[in-house]
């Protein structure tokens, strides 16, 4: 972080004699990313006043009790920048909390590194501002710190936005994926799949209706509750973004050395996500989520799980879809139609590129 | 979901597989024509409940499967020439010509040459030739009967709007004439057909009552769905027990016999019957479409001369061939799974989302199931 970087109230003065100041552009431009005048403006006059005024030092000071430190970092660069159900900044600001709050911690601040395209209507860059706001004033946590640069039109699509995200453990017990444990319990927070197939959707302007909506939602409420009130009887909860269920259950077969066992009848997909997949060819299994996580429990605590879930909006629609039993030859299976166990593939390539 | 899961109702399944064992005194041997419909035999455990009773064999109704690796080449030629860009279905992308796929090549693009972009139907290539004016958009027309109909009206979409830099690489297949050649291999293993449901909604299934004569073999149209595909079965193994060669329609609420009129017309007009080189069977005869005439204009090959494209490699190890001929099932070709699989691919089936290859390896029963708590 640079001086410059950051508005300092006191340096709004007016200086009408420089040339760049009389540019009134309704875009970004690439002086807006120079370090001079216009970049100060950009700051004094759009970013701090939605966000909030950031430190103007180097760096931040942030107080803490005693304990651990969650740290995640993560860049975000969806295309189209809005889509049903979010945009790129409260994807940003859900996606870092996300991160914190299914590892076991919750979270303090982030910061956010915005990397524009040259030409970006500064409309679009305040709507994506305020939605910054409104995510993180949501989830309880504040942008502490931050960086802006413009790259050349074609240097990047629009905008990119980097975070890094700050958290402390919660005091209750770790959470692994190597503590699995066999006959535990996988439990979905919410019918899977809405991110990828309403990003897809609206990238490809499919003009369906009804349209498909992201699921994009900050999960903190939803893990502390949880984690609070089921202590080691949880065992692990990752957030099931790029690659969907299918990738966060081969990571944690993976670091458990166990296989997950699915039952396809019991996994929440909406209509919507189920009609787009069916005629698109795609499997839910595969496909984004951002506002939807897995986790694992012990079989004894099942039901405090479902009704802590379904006691909160974010996670209402919670559901057992099945069990880590032992290491068979595949790392996931799934129980289809018939009763016939099949291998549920790892994620090669991305079937939606671009969906986070 | 409403007209889904109507169609997969477990205990519906169950029944009718009760029924097939009850009803078949041999096992019996069908193909399945579409690589829709071998990827739902396999997905929903339909073909390890028939096991012992009904053999299915997985036909050469993959599109992607059987284009051949002279036109990806072509395709590659013209995605590389400056000024085109290349519009193709995603699944195409993937495919190995005889020496790279379109994914290759537009890695390796820069500003002018390399421009490879996926659509999800023909009429949006001819949008990105109405949004690219100083571009050449070629659209990669692969499929069967099924994806004709849109292609044809993307060429009378294209000269409705007067577009100049618009053109189709057409490799359209027909399926009927595939499995005329396969019957007439003597080697033949199938006694019964289900029919490509999908392909029968647009063409009817009128022409396959000569071919049923012709070879006394019974042809039943079956859709996709578990229940589509467990009638359809039954169906065949009804026929097949009574001695029957008849063609018998068990995916009525799509199809009917003279198919979709407007489609077959609008397919008429752009379109002529051809002979055309399939992947793994060579040529076969009226085994296509090419561009009639009057829209020649459209034709990517006439537009571009692209005579220097890159000799034909013969070292394609991939035995496609004979999987989709339903001489060998995946698991028995020694590359499946070992050097071959779905990271790596060596063929075209084990690439496409509705190769055979592909749907053995993604939905394989578990040989350790009975292990399973």
């Amino acid at each position: 972080m640079t001086r410059n970087d950051h508005p300092n109230s006191a340096a709004g003065q007016a200086a009408p004699t420089c040339p760049t100041e009389r540019i009134n552009s309704d875009c970004i431009l690439l002086a807006h990313g120079e370090g001079g005048r216009l970049m100060r403006q950009l700051l004094r006059d759009r970013i701090s006043p939605i966000l909030g005024t950031i430190t103007s030092e180097d760096a931040v000071r942030i107080a803490v009790d005693a304990g651990e430190l969650a740290i995640t970092t993560d860049s975000f660069v969806v295309s189209p920048l809005f889509f049903p159900g979010g945009d790129i900044g409260s994807l940003a600001v859900y996606g870092t909390v996300n991160d914190l709050s299914v590892a076991g911690a919750d979270p303090i601040c982030l910061t956010l590194g915005l990397i524009i395209e040259e030409g970006l209507p500064l409309q679009q860059l305040d709507q994506i501002l305020i939605s910054i706001a409104a995510a993180a004033q949501a989830c309880g946590v504040s942008v502490v710190a931050g960086d802006t640069k413009v790259v050349p039109r074609g240097a990047a699509d629009k905008l990119f936005i980097n975070t890094t995200g700050v958290g402390q453990f919660r005091a209750a017990s770790r959470l692994s994926c190597e503590f699995l444990q066999p006959d535990d319990v996988l439990i979905v927070s919410g019918p899977i799949g809405q991110h990828g197939i309403a990003v897809l959707a609206a990238r490809e302007k499919l003009n369906l209706h009804p349209e498909p909506r992201s699921d994009s939602a900050g999960l903190h409420m939803a893990c502390a509750m949880l984690h609070r009130e089921l202590g080691s009887d949880l065992r692990t909860m990752r957030d099931a973004t790029r690659g969907g269920l299918s990738a966060v259950l081969h990571e944690w077969s993976d670091a458990s050395c166990m296989t997950m066992k699915l039952d396809e009848s019991k996994i929440p997909v909406n209509s919507t996500t189920r009609g787009v997949c069916e005629l698109l060819g795609l499997d839910p299994l595969y496909v984004a989520n951002e506002g939807t996580f897995v986790a694992a429990v012990k079989p004894s605590a099942l039901n405090r799980a479902l009704q802590v879930l379904r006691s909160i909006p974010v996670s209402a629609k919670a559901q057992a879809i099945g069990t880590v039993v032992a290491k068979l030859s595949s790392p996931v299976v799934i129980e289809r139609l018939l009763g016939s166990l099949q291998p549920v593939d790892e994620p090669a390539g991305a079937p939606l590129p671009r969906i986070c | 979901m409403k007209f889904v899961d109507e169609f997969r109702d477990p205990r519906l399944a169950r029944q009718l597989v009760e029924q097939i064992r009850n009803s078949a005194s041999q096992p019996w041997v069908l193909m399945d024509v579409c690589g829709g419909q071998t990827h739902s035999l396999l997905r929903n455990g339909i073909e390890a409940a028939l096991e012992g009773c009904v053999e299915l064999i997985h036909g050469p109704g993959c599109p992607v499967c059987v284009t051949s690796a002279e036109a990806i080449d072509f395709a590659q030629a013209l995605a590389r020439r400056p000024g085109v860009i290349l519009a193709s279905f995603g699944d195409m992308l993937r495919v190995p010509g005889s020496r790279e796929s379109l994914l290759d090549v537009r890695a390796q693009s820069d500003d002018q040459c390399g421009q490879v972009q996926i659509v999800y139907s023909p009429l949006d290539a001819v949008e990105l030739a109405q949004r690219n004016p100083n571009s050449q958009v070629v659209f990669f027309g692969v499929g069967f009967e099924t994806t004709v109909p849109s292609t044809a009206l993307a060429i009378l979409q294209a000269e409705k709007l007067g577009l100049t830099n618009f053109s189709v690489l057409a490799s359209h297949v027909r399926v009927l004439p595939a499995m005329e050649a396969l019957m007439l291999n003597p080697a033949t293993r199938v006694q019964g057909f289900l029919a490509a449901g999908h392909v029968c909604t647009i063409t009817g299934f009128e022409d396959y009552t000569d071919f049923v004569e012709r070879f006394q073999i019974p042809v039943v149209i079956a859709g996709f769905e578990p229940l589509d595909l467990l009638e359809a079965i039954l169906e065949a193994v009804k026929l097949l027990e009574t001695g029957v060669a008849s063609v018998t329609n068990c995916y009525a609420r799509s199809v009917r016999s003279s198919g979709n009129s407007h489609a077959r017309e609008t397919v008429d007009r752009v379109y002529e019957v051809a002979d055309r080189s399939w992947r793994g069977f060579g040529i076969i005869r009226s085994g296509g479409y090419r561009i009639r005439d009057a829209y020649r204009r459209f034709d990517a090959e006439e537009r571009f001369d692209v005579s220097a494209s890159l000799p034909i490699a013969t070292s394609d190890i991939c035995m496609g061939a004979d999987i989709m001929s339903g001489r060998i099932k995946p698991p028995q070709c020694p590359y499946f799974g070992q050097q071959c699989t779905t990271d790596h691919p060596l063929g075209a089936p084990m690439v496409s989302s509705e190769g055979a290859c592909a749907a053995y390896m993604r939905y394989q029963v578990q040989q350790d199931s009975a292990a399973a708590p």
